[in-house]
């Protein structure tokens, strides 16, 4: 494929705002997860919550959008810079040419179950105010409606929503508009914030681990929840500047067709994603420097993530997941650990998979448990989500 | 970007199943508005058939049709899946769940939450592994779909199963979000012609413009277009359902998408 040049990046977890937080917190090897202290939740789980964002609005104008997504969304586009670059790519191709593709799993379904508590009690109708903003907090598209309208963009958009590959799914969508014609260069990334549904949901399907949440570990018992923004400008390597850059060179796509929240055993779907990602990079396994995991740290999908990248790059690549930084940010993973999996390779580091304590003698992958300096010209990057929905990346440094 | 048609799928009041809907599009029978629709899933295992919501049971319904009607191996299809109300319906019953003091969220309940679910069911009783997208496009979701679907076959030149499909929410959230009727659609395309096409497609995303979207002579046919996401695939259906060539024009937020729609034999 031709490879897609990331102009500009830069990610919101609750590691802090922007690119140098994050590679801070990976070099100091200091997790973001405490305590679940989300509103008045009641249940025993570690989360990565992003904070200020109650005391924050998306600003005057657009706060017909003003919800925690995009509030969280908001301050993803106001770092390093990526707001400028946005509007350049925006005055260059023009303001239809620039495509928004976002991901999320939830969207504002915060706002909706806040609203939930406030039915009438005789009618049952919910508050008019939630009527009035359901479109541009709960709708699933709103993510995007609103980063295109603070951006001034009036291209090609919409929202992938695929669980916890939505965000690295984005990538894939952007390389096919832009193969076809449909737009010139796109904003991909997304943002996806803590709710009472995935709280709830997720520990009543029991993968929450009570403690930090342990990738690969052979004691780990399940995931952290986080939240994250973020967002990446694309473009072809013709209209960019190359030098020192990150491009995307390889994405393959596939799904399970095994369960609705368990991964296939013999990671099948997986295999066949990262092979399809190897093939459009045009790369051999021993091509790729460094693995970024899946890595939710649940039971199951460690184990079936390790028969599949053992399947397909044997024991020799160093593999870590970062979810032990930043919890599991579900349809956010996709940017948060492409961003994050870009920062390695500019700056050279191997993330030694972090609250991974002694790896599970079942796995056979080769899991790095230190930070190892090294140069790095390539990564690829795994993700799964519910509905047996995958998807891996090849960044490559240019 | 060109594509060809090779099955289809339909199901809304008044319109069971492509060869009805085909002749009530094309004018030779008449639009029965009132007439209630039904999804028949044969290919969903027992277990998920009984767990699948209203929205999961329409797109599988379509998708079936579309793929029986292009003769296709399901395994071979990357599929889009494109809605714009998705499982309101699951997230009703999970956010009332969640106004209770017992917060108690069903684990199955959950996991069909997922915008993709019913990409996951069709992935499920279908055993494909292919790609799958799952979108959101608020009342352009069945022309970003489409756009979607054109720019896979442009990358991939593989075949794509585009399903488009709406229900309107339970109260309380139909107030929020009032989709007034049921619709479901699905179209097998792919790059190259062969020997099941009926129907090539030429897409073409226009610049912003006054040209407005194609609307439907029928009053009924119109009101079903305007009242879910989905049948805004309405004026495409109806010229491939006419089979004759003509363009219609499809709002994609700001800007036109303009099909050429021409019959196709092999």
């Amino acid at each position: 494929m031709e490879p897609l040049v990331l102009s500009a990046y830069t990610v919101v977890t609750a590691l802090g705002r922007g690119l140098e937080p994050t590679y801070e917190a990976l070099l100091s090897r200091h997790s973001s997860l405490q305590p679940c202290h989300f509103e008045d939740v009641d249940i025993h789980a570690y989360t990565g919550q992003v904070e200020g964002l109650e005391t924050r609005s998306v600003g005057s104008g657009l706060g017909r959008f003003d919800c925690r997504n995009n509030r969280l969304a908001l301050l993803g586009l106001e770092q390093d810079g990526f707001l400028q670059a946005a509007r350049n790519a925006s005055e260059r191709y023009g303001n239809n040419r620039v495509a928004v593709l976002l991901g999320t799993s939830t969207s504002g379904v915060l706002t909706t179950e806040h609203a939930y508590r406030e039915r009438d009690l005789k009618t049952g109708a919910l508050p008019n105010s939630f009527i009035e903003c359901c479109r541009t907090t709960h709708d699933m598209f709103s993510v995007a409606d609103f980063v295109r309208a603070y951006l001034h963009l009036s291209g090609p958009a919409m929202v992938i929503s695929t669980a916890c590959s939505s965000s690295a799914k984005v990538f894939a969508a952007a390389s096919r508009f832009i193969k076809a014609g449909f737009c010139d260069a796109a904003i991909v990334g997304g943002a996806d914030s803590l709710c009472l549904t995935t709280l709830y949901g997720f520990s009543a399907l029991d993968l929450m681990s009570t403690g930090v949440c342990r990738p690969c570990d052979e004691n780990r018992d399940g995931l952290a929840l986080g939240e994250a923004a973020g967002f990446a400008l694309l473009e072809t390597a013709d209209r960019a500047v190359k030098t020192g850059a990150v491009a995307l060179v390889g994405y393959g796509e596939s799904t399970d067709g095994y369960h609705m929240s368990h991964p296939q055993p013999d990671g099948m779907g997986a295999i066949k994603a990262m092979q399809a990602a190897l093939a459009r990079a045009q790369a051999k396994p021993d091509d790729i420097d460094y693995i970024n995991l899946h890595g939710t740290a649940t039971r199951a999908n460690d184990l079936a993530e390790d028969r599949a990248v053992n399947a397909v790059f044997g024991d020799r690549i160093p593999c870590s997941s970062t979810k032990g930084w930043t919890g599991h940010t579900l349809g956010a993973a996709g940017i948060v650990e492409t961003v994050i999996s870009a920062l390695c390779l500019t700056r050279g580091l191997v993330p030694g998979s972090l609250n991974t304590r002694r790896v599970d003698p079942a796995l056979r992958c080769r899991v790095a448990l230190e930070n190892d300096f090294c140069s790095i010209k390539r990564v690829l990057t795994n993700f799964f989500g519910f509905g047996g929905n995958n998807c891996s990346l090849v960044l490559e440094r240019l | 970007m060109r594509a060809y048609v090779n099955g289809i799928g339909a199901l809304g009041p008044g319109l069971c199943g492509w060869p009805a809907t085909s002749a009530v599009l094309a004018g030779k029978d008449c639009y029965r508005e009132k007439e209630p629709a039904h999804p028949a899933v044969t290919i969903l295992p027992p277990n998920e058939h009984r767990r699948s919501s209203d929205p999961v049971r329409w797109a599988v319904h379509v998708a079936q049709e579309a793929i029986a009607q292009a003769k296709a191996e399901p395994r071979d299809l990357a599929t889009v899946f494109a809605s714009s109300c998705g499982e309101a319906g699951v997230l009703d019953r999970i956010c009332a769940a969640l106004a209770t003091p017992q917060r108690q969220v069903s684990p199955t309940l959950f996991h069909q939450s997922v915008h993709n679910a019913a990409a996951g069911y069709w992935g499920i009783a279908t055993g494909c592994q292919r790609s799958s997208t799952a979108l959101s496009c608020y009342d352009s979701s069945f022309s970003c779909g489409l756009v979607e679907a054109a720019a896979y076959l442009c990358m991939d030149e593989e075949p794509v199963l585009l399903v488009a499909y709406d229900l309107p929410p339970p109260p309380p959230l139909f107030a929020a979000r009032p989709v007034r009727a049921k619709f479901a659609v699905a179209l097998t395309l792919t790059y190259r012609p062969g020997s099941n096409s009926f129907a090539v497609l030429d897409i073409e995303l226009k610049d912003r413009s006054l040209q407005p979207p194609t609307i439907m002579n029928d009053r009924d046919l119109e009101a079903l277009r305007l009242a879910t996401p989905a049948a805004r695939s309405l004026p495409l259906l109806s010229a491939i359902a006419k089979g004759q060539s003509t363009s219609v024009c499809i709002d994609y937020l700001n800007q036109p998408l303009l099909i050429g729609v021409a019959p196709w034999t092999f």
